[in-house]
């Protein structure tokens, strides 16, 4: 069969399936399980919209226990085993973990992580908040902000293949394809650099990135947030004397700072799941290895399940508490 | 503390749209000056434009003297109260009257001094550590007044600063603004409102806004009493003044109009002999309208609907003619009188005569 036909199938069968679940089962709660006619009509229907919410969660619930929250805890298991020959598991406590922190390659991929955890979450909010200022009032604001939001659309692999291009390194006496050297020639530098191998510094190379990705995304949010804000009280601050800096530092950024604190960590998430960026352009060599590409090295190239579990574990450990507080934001600000 | 001029200001939006045009008044020190209209005549515009949130497309503001027409909104020395409050939500109540004072570089010791007079005036003593959202509503617009107070400026300009509240706290308010002008005697106001009443009961002057300029400027009881136009006249007082269009047959210090639907009213408005045969409209305030069983009556009509309101009857009449319908005030209670056809009349002095829209006492 031909895989459009196919994929087409399976988009009828799964949209269909939904709609016909949620139908199906409401239909049969309100017709066949609790009737609402007879003598207990009022009673049944109340009991059928306390049972409601579950019967339209129930796939969810199920579908995101087996697919998150059972893996979590088979990874949590698997961290904690050592894989022997003949498919067999011995239990070894916490060797993995101090046999990987004991690795140069996993301290090396800690201390990048952080590094971008500081670097990309404050630049992508900055310059996000920025675009949102600075496109709000302009006639072809939209255009400029559709085009700072296009790198949302592609995906973290593409970016990071044409990012490679920029940094794109060619011999001294041919010409450079890779526009950061073709600059860097142009304005006085001796001889092509490969910037992806510069140790330390090709770490930001690689956040620019998910920055760019990034930027779009914070500007999209904080745009709209600006655009809250009551412009009355702008206008009492411009009466009070307040210079366009102090309007936009004393009066609009606290009024928007629940929203930039959930742009904030929304990224601050994004930015410890990297993977693929490394993964594409340095695959962690020259001291550019986080944890995403630690795990996927120790897991699927090294078969240690182990220490790949152990790694797995510490990314969601420092997932987690950013996460819970994202959503307390996020709710907080829905009130 | 300062007189303003406004020259022939205008406001022309793209330079085809006229909001506002020749906009010509002269206001002194201490008044409280009351900008009135319907919506959507630009007394909003006019307050901002003093404010310089919006610019002056022509002709001249000067505070004090000197054209302001170009400087910025803080140096003209003027506050403003917004109809939103526009308090800054994320500062507590002092430092939100203190960031004028702030931003323009003062002392903390004066700072604090400005803020406790204004807070003790306004009876905010115990609220300024709070956030804004923790106050009610006429908290709120009192800490917008304070914002304004603590920066003693030369112009208070109050853009429907009653709007938002409810009806009893609106009244409770309003006497309180009437009390902050009398302590600040010497302080010139602005204030917007669709409002009569609030009108009435602050203005030392009235400014009636319609078709993109001033229709009238006097005390709130000039308005009343004395009319410019039709527009006035029907604008100020509610239910509004009942126009009966006829012709003028006796002249002299007292006028007779013999009225298109009937009746004959005499007016206290003096006029000329060559009025003879006008065609005039006459005005009469319902509640000046009285029940009259002579033949020197007004106006006779069936009496459609009354609505007893206690202290007074309001009786809306059938139409007659070409007038709009009219409507009576009288006092007390008269619920017998629905269904009838009923004569009033109205002394010389409370009658209008108005030709082409424009009253003829103002001739």
């Amino acid at each position: 069969m031909n895989p459009a036909l196919q994929g087409l199938i399976t988009i009828i069968i799964g949209v269909g399936g939904c709609v016909g679940y949620f139908y199906g089962a409401n239909l049969f709660l309100d017709k066949v399980l609790f009737k609402a006619e007879g003598p207990n009509a009022g009673r049944n229907i109340n009991r059928a919209n306390q049972i409601r919410p579950w019967l339209f969660l129930m796939p969810a619930l199920l579908a995101l226990g087996l697919y998150l929250a059972y893996p979590v805890f088979a990874t949590l298991r698997l961290s904690f085993l050592e894989r022997l020959p003949g498919n067999e598991y011995a239990f070894v406590g916490f060797d993995n973990y101090t046999q990987m922190f004991a690795e140069p390659k996993f301290m090396e991929a800690l201390r990048n992580n952080v590094l971008w955890l500081v670097v990309v979450p404050a630049a992508a909010t900055g310059f996000g908040l920025l675009a949102a200022q600075l496109t709000d009032r302009l006639s072809w604001g939209n255009i400029a902000k559709s085009i700072v939001f296009m790198p949302m659309a592609i995906s973290f692999v593409g970016a990071a293949v044409i990012f490679k291009l920029i940094y794109e390194a060619r011999p001294e006496d041919v010409a450079q394809i890779g526009i950061l050297n073709h600059l860097y020639l142009t304005f006085g530098g001796d001889a092509p650099v490969q910037w992806l191998q510069v140790p330390f510094w090709n770490n930001f190379f690689l956040m620019a990135v998910l920055i760019w990705i990034q930027t779009g995304f914070a500007m999209v949010i904080l745009s709209a947030a600006l655009r809250g804000i009551p412009e009355e009280t702008v206008e009492a601050a411009i009466i009070d004397g307040a210079n366009p800096f102090q309007i936009f530092f004393k009066i609009k950024i606290p009024q928007i700072m629940s929203t930039i604190v959930v742009v904030w960590t929304t990224i601050t998430i994004a930015t410890l799941k990297v993977f693929d960026i490394v993964f594409a352009m340095t695959n962690g060599q020259w001291e550019t290895q986080v944890l995403a590409n630690y795990m996927y090295d120790k897991l699927f190239r090294a078969n240690d399940w182990g220490m790949g579990s152990a790694s797995a574990m510490i990314i969601m450990l420092m997932v987690t508490p950013i996460l819970v507080w994202n959503v307390h934001n996020a709710r907080k600000e829905m009130k | 503390m300062a007189d303003l001029l406004l020259t022939d200001v205008a406001k022309t939006y793209g330079g085809t749209v006229d909001v506002l045009k020749n906009i010509n008044l002269d206001i002194k020190q201490g008044e409280l000056i009351v900008f009135v209209g319907p919506s959507g005549c630009g007394k909003s515009t006019l307050l901002r434009m003093i404010a310089g949130l919006e610019k002056i497309t022509g002709g001249e503001l000067q505070i004090d003297g000197q054209v302001v027409n170009d400087v910025p909104p803080a140096q003209r020395g003027i506050a403003m109260v917004f109809q939103s409050y526009a308090l800054y939500p994320h500062m507590t109540v002092r430092d939100n009257m203190s960031f004028a004072l702030k931003l323009a570089k003062k002392t903390p010791a004066e700072i604090d001094e400005a803020v406790g007079r204004a807070a003790k005036i306004l009876q905010l003593d115990e609220y300024l550590d709070r956030l804004p959202k923790a106050l009610s509503g006429g908290q709120r617009q009192r800490v917008a007044i304070g914002r304004s107070i603590v920066r003693d400026p030369k112009v208070y300009l109050f853009d429907e600063p009653l709007s938002n509240l409810d009806a009893a706290l609106r009244v409770a308010t309003r006497i309180e603004i009437a009390q902050l002008k009398e302590s600040m005697p010497e302080s010139t106001m602005i204030y917007v409102t669709h409002d009569q009443v609030e009108a009435m009961t602050l203005a030392t002057r009235i400014v009636v806004l319609a078709n993109k300029g001033i229709a009238q400027v006097g005390s709130p009881l000039e308005l009343y009493e004395r009319p410019e136009n039709e527009f006035v006249a029907q604008f100020i007082g509610s239910p509004s003044m009942n126009l009966l269009s006829g012709e003028i047959v006796e002249t002299g210090e007292q006028t007779t109009v013999k009225l298109d639907a009937g009746g004959l009213a005499k007016s206290a408005v003096p006029t000329n002999a060559s009025d003879m045969g006008l065609k005039v409209n006459i005005g009469i305030r319902p509640e000046d309208m009285l029940e009259t069983s002579g033949d020197d009556y007004a106006f006779e009509g069936k009496v459609n609907i009354t609505e007893a309101l206690g202290e007074v009857t309001l009786l809306y009449f059938d139409k007659v003619g070409d007038n709009e319908a009219v409507i009576g005030k009288l006092p007390g209670i008269h619920a017998d009188l629905r269904g009838k056809s009923v004569r009033m009349a109205a002394a010389p002095d409370k009658v209008q005569i108005f030709h082409n829209g424009q009253s003829l006492y103002y001739r």
